[in-house]
């Protein structure tokens, strides 16, 4: 059996059907990480031990016959959210060696419903990055181009799957870090609406802007796992109270009478001629499935990433400042007091980027600039999510590119941030304004890399993105590509 | 915007954070050219626009204040750098 051939939702009926024991599943995705993860570095950690534990708990709940849509099912968790007993590193030196106390909720409620997590994927510092160069355990190779990033922050989620390492992962996405590098590596990835999955658990960078979601070969698959993860938690505060659809019930092939519009600001000039060849052509299909296509206007689309680069490295510096070297993570030699083991455990500790936006969150919230900056960004922030809310009064959805680019070469923008922080042009809008949005394969350019599109819809409306992708992906092959390893 | 290299260490100081000082040229460059990009919100007149502090308008449920995690003191302390008889160490803060 080769692994890397199978669908989610395929793997589910054949464990029903036990053409297949989760056993031997988790041991050919564990032998597959073996043999190809040191190319691409995706996974920090793999969990061999906790994996066939899992594995031979969820043969038994298949055994009799009480298994869920996700018993047995390989996956990879971003390196993230706090595993209780396994090592969670956020991708820094500063948590090389933590050891979670406490299990997230996310984890959580996939370890209840039996999944197989094989260990914890490779990401961006703290998720502050789009190219995953940042990790302090080394950069993710693109499976697809391993002279290339694979996008970020969550690039190791994204390449696992690209590479057929797992049958679906969780990433987190803050400014774009799970569509992005879906996008760019040629899977599905839905970053869901603020507050539909419970942030309890995870490494926090910019609270009012992460989320967590499901990053899948298809729609279909998404769909399963968006289900096992979503939901109100009394112990994240900002968890949306609203029943959760029956999501695997709302996937429909066509999109009759459904008003996709198409926001004239995601269509620069200088967008790269292939993404913009490939989104004609899915427009088209959309149309042969029934939709009716609009043009709409965002107009504040421009001032999305300076809104975002003052609101999250704000919320990233105080969210930080936890990292003193006291109570656990790194701590530097032979401090001399108290101040010296503050300042070195966290300038030995932190990477050039983590470090980067502190600073610049503490610029923006020192005294008299508040106003100035972080007052000014979030009055922004309400303009920009009010383009979105008036142009769903006469649309569904809406229809961007994923990224401005293709897969960029590694150590392209390393050096220059404010050309990184462009890569998230299109996806940043959506965390600021709340909604869910999700990246589907959609083209390939020239030299095969694959092209990402965007769909964006009202929040809580998952289940639209789900259906739309659904029904794109009934009509197209795109997302079932696959590179050659 | 430019920014002086003098507010970067300023900055630093209050991040708990030191800039080598070969590493200080590129950074003050470099936190130059984001603060140049975040201006351009100065084009919004935004004078009457309520300020947006949560991605959504919902309440925020109050709900009765129970204690419902354990004493885990062994657990928290063994991720700590050093300690000493159930307590974190640190240097000494008072001669």
């Amino acid at each position: 059996m080769d692994p890397s051939q199978l669908t989610l939702v395929q793997t589910q009926s054949m464990l029903r059907a036990r053409q297949i024991s989760a056993r031997e599943l988790a041991i050919a995705f564990l032998d597959r990480i073996d043999r190809i993860n040191p190319d691409i570095n995706a996974f920090i950690t793999v969990d061999r031990e906790g994996a066939l534990r899992a594995a031979q708990q969820a043969d038994e709940r298949l055994h009799q016959g009480n298994a869920t849509p996700m018993t047995g099912i390989p996956i990879g968790v971003k390196d993230l959210f706090c595993t209780e007993n396994l090592r969670t590193t956020c991708g820094s030196k500063m948590l090389s060696r933590f050891i979670p106390p406490y299990e997230s909720t996310v984890t959580r409620k996939l370890k209840e419903a039996g999944a197989v997590i094989l260990g914890k994927t490779n990401m961006d510092e703290f998720a502050m990055g789009s190219s995953n160069e940042t990790s302090w355990f080394g950069p993710v190779k693109n499976p697809w181009d391993p002279q290339r990033i694979p996008g970020g922050s969550s690039g190791g989620s994204a390449a696992a799957l690209a590479a057929g390492l797992a049958l679906a992962t969780i990433g987190t996405d803050t400014g774009g870090s799970i569509r992005q590098p879906a996008a760019l590596t040629g899977i599905t990835g839905l970053k869901p609406t603020y507050g539909r999955v419970s942030r309890y658990g995870m490494i926090a960078f910019a609270s009012s802007l992460d989320q967590a979601g499901p990053m899948a070969r298809s729609a279909e698959d998404a769909a399963v796992v968006l289900q096992c993860i979503a939901g109100h938690d009394a112990q994240d505060s900002t968890s949306i109270r609203a029943d959760v659809p029956d999501y695997a019930k709302t996937l429909y092939p066509r999109m009759d009478a459904i008003r996709i519009g198409i926001p004239t600001e995601y269509r620069p000039d200088n967008l790269l001629p292939e993404i913009q060849q490939a989104l004609e052509k899915a427009e088209q299909i959309f149309r042969d499935l029934g939709a009716v296509l609009v043009p709409v206007s965002l107009p504040h689309t421009r001032y999305a990433i300076p809104t975002y680069y003052i609101i999250a490295p704000a919320e990233a510096s105080s969210n930080l400042a936890r990292y003193d070297g006291i109570r656990f993570g790194y701590r530097c030699q032979d401090p001399v007091d108290l101040k010296d083991l503050y300042t070195r455990t966290r300038t030995e500790g932190f990477g050039d980027e983590v470090k980067r936006r502190i600073m610049l969150g503490t610029y923006v919230l020192s005294s008299g600039y508040y106003d100035a900056y972080y007052r000014k960004a979030q009055k922004v922030r309400r303009l920009i999510a009010n383009d979105f809310h008036e142009a769903f009064k006469s649309v569904d959805l809406l229809l961007t590119p994923t990224t401005p680019t293709t897969a960029f070469p590694l150590g392209d923008k390393i050096d220059d941030p404010v050309a990184m922080y462009l890569s998230d042009l299109f996806t940043i809008n959506v965390n600021l304004a709340g909604l869910p949005g999700i990246s589907i394969p959609c083209g390939t350019d020239a030299q095969g890399l694959p092209i990402g599109m965007q769909l964006i819809a009202p929040i809580l409306k998952e289940e639209n993105l789900l259906s739309a992708a659904h029904a794109f992906q009934t009509a197209t092959t795109w997302h079932q590509r696959k590179p050659e390893l | 915007m430019s920014i002086q290299a003098e507010t970067v260490k300023q900055v630093a100081v209050l991040a708990r954070l030191k800039i080598a000082d070969e590493a200080l040229p590129a950074f003050v460059q470099q936190m130059s050219n984001i603060l140049s990009l975040v201006e351009q919100l100065n084009e919004l007149d935004t004078q009457n626009i309520a300020p947006m502090s949560h991605a959504l308008d919902m309440p925020i449920p109050e709900r009765p204040d129970i204690v419902c995690n354990a004493n885990r003191k062994e657990a928290m302390l063994s991720n700590a750098p050093d300690c000493v008889d159930g307590y974190f160490q640190v240097p000494k803060i008072i001669e």
